[in-house]
């Protein structure tokens, strides 16, 4: 990106507020707050706090898991709760987890970055966050209730789905919940990108995580109907007599599987692709060198959009489709390969005759490089149909997704808080303690999904509490690493919760080589209000 | 920590072998695909048993080795860039090195015809794979919860085949296995799949319940069996041997515990075991848990309390255990107990039409697979076991009375 920015006025923070010119003329300072605020910031911390929440409940049903497969037999949990366990992890790291931390991010900061004053619709934006605390009662009441959780896989499979007791009616609940709270903040995010640019921020113009979030917004408005379609017919098949998803009656359980993966692909893409615009903000601020290829970048991320809506049969190769429909999938999968290469290699090309440093945010980002990478392999291999079929369902695909979402989505979002905390806080966090957060996390986990390749290859399927012997020693290993990986990430929180309560003074541009407006035009911590007066952009 | 030792030793002591035969690399790469030399580190797909697993296993390299070769291209540059280009070594940005179209352009078209060369021979295995004309002999498979059924429908016979491990081995939480893992620890069954070698063997997978996946690896087969519809796959084992795979998709709480076990004989014993099927598993099907001496199915049959009880339990062992339990106890919230149940302790007809019909909406399927013998006996176990003292017992003619009904 070459954005030239000149300040209107001299006073180069114009348009900016100290924080305690406003403190009083925004109702109650107490607690209550919270309830009340629309003030995008506020909104912005209260959705990154929730998902951080998520983040260690859903991970503390991971370890669950993986002690249970420590050894081979049953020794902590029954096998349904198990299958409990798997399906809840999935759906909080998901919904509860990864989506509200990007909105948190995209609330943060996509007013200051497009030099607005606040999100287009700040009352809504108070509604989407609180929207979701309903959801995620639900999601853990649901382990109480006759019955238990979910136990269908995160996938809600009819029939297996129709069996489930009232906690799968509570899950159904949920997902509709947290789905009408992604249409609004989508809607709030594609309304305040389009309208409330300031004077002279071109579309082309953008940082890329404003673009990143704006095609994310429109994936997310596309798809979230569909899924609350297919579990809305889910429901009704389980108590209202209807046959959606029943032979008998007429319906058929394939058909299901359609609705919920034309949702359930560009669902992983609304995973990553705000990611992809975190990365391309940061590697670019410690390369001193701006985005190779920004155009391009635009262009790789809606082909990447769109593609994802014609890929949705390759979770599907082994129901049973003609070869005409395998081949189809099969190829438009591969298809996929060459925009998100081209984003690989404009990020390389990025550090390339750059003047690179490795503070803790770009130490993330070229972990997210190389493990992303490796992610985006071991789906070229699944997208092959005749392999996908050895390996459909097998920890092969479990190490796949989870090395496109931990090192993708979640070290994305890691290396968003190093980099943006100096400015949300006005403080800057602990740079060694970073550095050991990265380092064990990348070597942990490496610990613990890589072997899981191996697992796969050899056979061992997904969501089972015990195996056969011939599994037994990577699953010692894979959850040999689970444990580091999880009790590392405590690192993160201390730093976080220490930065904020006493690190060292953040400079207004703590990074060198940072050019989005947040950095330029406002100082750390930035006030509560900003850009009231839109800056102009050249 | 020995089993962690072992395969460290073992690849030591296969170096060493390697270096006195003075065969190099060639024999190292050996080393690791013989079997056992890396104990339980098993690290890709295993033996292919079919020429289609063969295509995959081959599949699988070519496109293995490509992606390497590109991580190892594409992160050298970046790891020179990290190397060379750092802010402490003193250089400067070249900032206008940010586009160039005629990159872009190379980078795009480069992958775009390496995903054209792995198509290609991805694209005739799929045209193999579907092709399923032909076939030399055809068995249905009828996946359950949680178990398998196969169908030799031109033998007119027919078995189910469940997991043979015993629950001792397997243990429940807070109470450890009470009996050491077998070698075939959960891949094992009472009664296998026999396939005859070097023929075309179709298979038509469906479902009574559940989604499930029938999966044999080795086989190069993976395919759900979905309720309400039949969809067919083939193999062709190039040898005489035994293939094990698994339920591959989630089906409820016994998912992990429903093995697939597939012997593959010689034209002449396939033909001497189907000559012996017919006899064991001809007219009515019937689990394996019976004693041989059960299986014949006697309609005036009367047991006596002892005798029903001493079949009963063997076949609650098989069927109810995983989710009633040895204690009867069923499991809180999620699975009734039978031990002073109602029903159980109740009439005679209300409980045979549980087990007749099941419960519709919850995980009490229908059991009228089983045959009335195998009912009668089961039902007069529970009502005789744990709390229930009922005293009653269930004739084959009860349950054949209210089957018809």
């Amino acid at each position: 990106m070459s954005t030239a920015i000149t300040p209107t006025h001299d006073h180069a923070y114009q348009g900016a507020h100290d924080a305690r010119d406003h403190h009083d003329d925004h109702g109650p300072g107490n607690w209550t707050r919270i309830f009340t605020t629309t003030n995008h910031k506020d909104i912005g911390s209260m959705y990154l706090w929730f998902s951080l929440f998520m983040f260690f409940v859903g991970g503390s049903m991971a370890l669950l898991i993986r002690a249970e497969l420590f050894q081979p037999g049953l020794q902590f949990v029954q096998p349904e709760v198990f299958n409990s366990l798997t399906t809840v992890h999935a759906l909080i790291m998901i919904f509860g987890a990864v989506m509200p931390a990007f909105t948190g991010f995209a609330n943060w900061l996509i007013p200051m970055q497009i030099g607005a004053a606040d999100m287009a619709f700040p009352r809504m934006n108070n509604w989407s966050f609180w929207l979701m605390i309903p959801a995620a009662i639900l999601l853990f009441a649901s382990f109480f209730v006759p019955g238990g959780a979910a136990a269908s896989g995160w996938t809600l499979y009819p029939p297996l789905s129709i069996q489930g007791g009232i906690g799968l009616d509570m899950t159904i609940l949920a997902i509709h919940i947290l789905g009408a709270s992604s249409i609004m903040g989508s809607i709030n995010i594609i309304t305040t990108l389009l309208n409330m640019r300031a004077p002279g921020m071109t579309l082309m113009k953008m940082p890329m995580f404003c673009w990143t979030w704006l095609i994310t917004a429109y994936l997310m408005i596309a798809v979230m109907p569909v899924l609350a379609g297919a579990i809305t017919m889910l429901l009704t098949d389980r108590h209202f007599g209807t046959s959606f998803f029943n032979a008998a009656g007429g319906g058929d359980p394939t058909m299901f599987m359609h609705i919920f993966w034309f949702f359930g692909h560009p669902e992983v893409y609304i995973l990553i692709l705000p990611a992809f615009g975190i990365v391309s903000q940061i590697i670019p601020t410690f390369a001193r060198k701006p985005l190779f290829g920004y155009a391009s970048m635009v262009y790789a991320t809606a082909s990447i959009a769109m593609l994802s809506f014609i890929v949705w049969g390759h979770h599907m190769f082994t129901v049973g489709m003609p070869a005409a429909g395998q081949l189809f999938f099969m190829y438009a999968t591969m298809l996929i390969a060459v925009p998100t290469g081209v984003k690989i290699f404009n990020w390389i090309a990025t550090m390339w005759r750059g003047s690179l440093s490795f503070e803790t945010p770009m130490l993330f980002c070229i972990g997210f490089l190389c493990m992303f990478t490796l992610g985006g392999f071991s789906g070229l291999v699944l997208a092959i149909v005749p392999v996908d079929i050895t390996l459909h369902n097998t920890y092969y695909v479990v190490a796949h997704f989870h090395y496109v979402l931990f090192p993708g989505a979640i070290w994305g979002l890691m290396a968003g808080v190093y980099f943006w905390l100096p400015k949300f806080t006005g403080r800057m966090y602990n740079e060694t303690l970073g550095k050991w957060h990265f380092w064990l996390s990348a070597i942990s986990f490496n610990i613990t999904f890589f072997p899981q390749h191996f697992l796969g290859l050899a056979g061992m399927p997904r969501r089972i509490p015990d195996y056969a012997l011939q599994f037994a020693e990577w699953n010692m290993v894979s959850s040999i690493g689970a444990f580091i990986l999880g009790f590392s990430q405590l690192l993160f929180v201390w730093n976080v919760v220490s930065c904020i309560r006493s690190g060292e003074k953040a400079k207004a541009k703590q990074w060198e080589g940072a050019d989005s407006l947040e950095w330029t035009h406002l100082p750390s911590p930035v006030p509560y209000h900003t850009f009231e007066i839109a800056p102009v952009i050249k | 920590m020995q089993t962690m030792i072992r395969p460290a030793l073992n690849i030591l002591t296969n170096c060493a072998l390697c270096r006195l035969k003075a065969a190099g690399v060639f024999a190292a790469m050996c080393a690791c695909m013989v079997p056992n030399a890396w104990a339980g580190y098993d690290f890709n797909i295993p033996q292919p048993g079919t020429p289609i697993s063969q295509q995959i296993y081959g599949l699988h390299m070519y496109i293995l080795f490509v992606c390497a070769a590109i991580f190892v291209i594409v992160f050298s540059l970046m790891f020179y860039s990290i190397f060379k280009f750092r802010k402490s070594k003193g250089v400067k940005p070249d900032v206008n090195f940010h586009e160039s179209t005629l990159i872009e352009i190379i980078w795009t078209i480069i992958p775009f015809i390496i995903l054209i060369a792995m198509a290609i021979p991805a694209t005739k295995t799929v045209l193999d794979m579907k092709d399923t004309s032909n076939p030399d002999i055809t068995v249905k498979v009828t996946a359950y919860q949680w178990g398998w059924r196969y169908d030799y429908s031109a033998e007119d016979f027919g078995f189910y085949s469940n997991l043979s491990t015993p629950w001792s081995q397997i243990g429940q939480p807070g109470t450890p296995a009470t009996e050491e893992k077998g070698k075939d620890y959960l891949l094992e069954v009472d009664n296998a799949m026999v396939v005859p070698v070097g023929k075309r063997v179709r298979l038509l997978v469906t479902s009574n319940d559940v989604i499930h996946g029938w999966y044999v690896p080795q086989l190069g087969v993976n395919q759900y069996g979905i309720p309400g519809f039949i969809k067919d796959v083939w193999f062709k084992a190039n040898e005489v041997g035994t293939f094990k795979g698994q339920c591959s998709q989630i089906c409820g709480k016994l998912h992990g515990y429903m093995p697939i076990t597939v012997i593959v004989k010689s034209e002449a014993d396939y033909a001497k075991w189907i000559e012996e099927s017919k006899v064991k598993f001809g007219a009515k099907p019937l689990t394996a848990s019976l004693p041989a001496s059960a299986s014949v199915e006697d309609a005036n049959k009367k047991f006596t309390l002892a005798e029903a009880k001493e079949v009963g339990i063997k076949i609650y062992a098989a069927n109810c255990i995983a989710c009633h339990q040895t204690t009867g106890k069923g499991m809180p919230g999620a699975f009734p107990a039978l031990s002073g149940s109602k029903v159980v302790q109740g009439p005679i007809d209300a409980q045979i039409n549980v087990l007749l019909n099941g419960r519709p909406g919850t995980a009490m399927v229908s059991f009228a697979r089983l045959s009335d013998s195998e009912l009668a006996a089961v039902i007069t176990y529970t009502k005789n076991s744990w709390d229930n003292n009922t005293g009653k017992i269930v004739q084959p003619a009860d349950v054949k009375a209210l089957r018809k009904a």
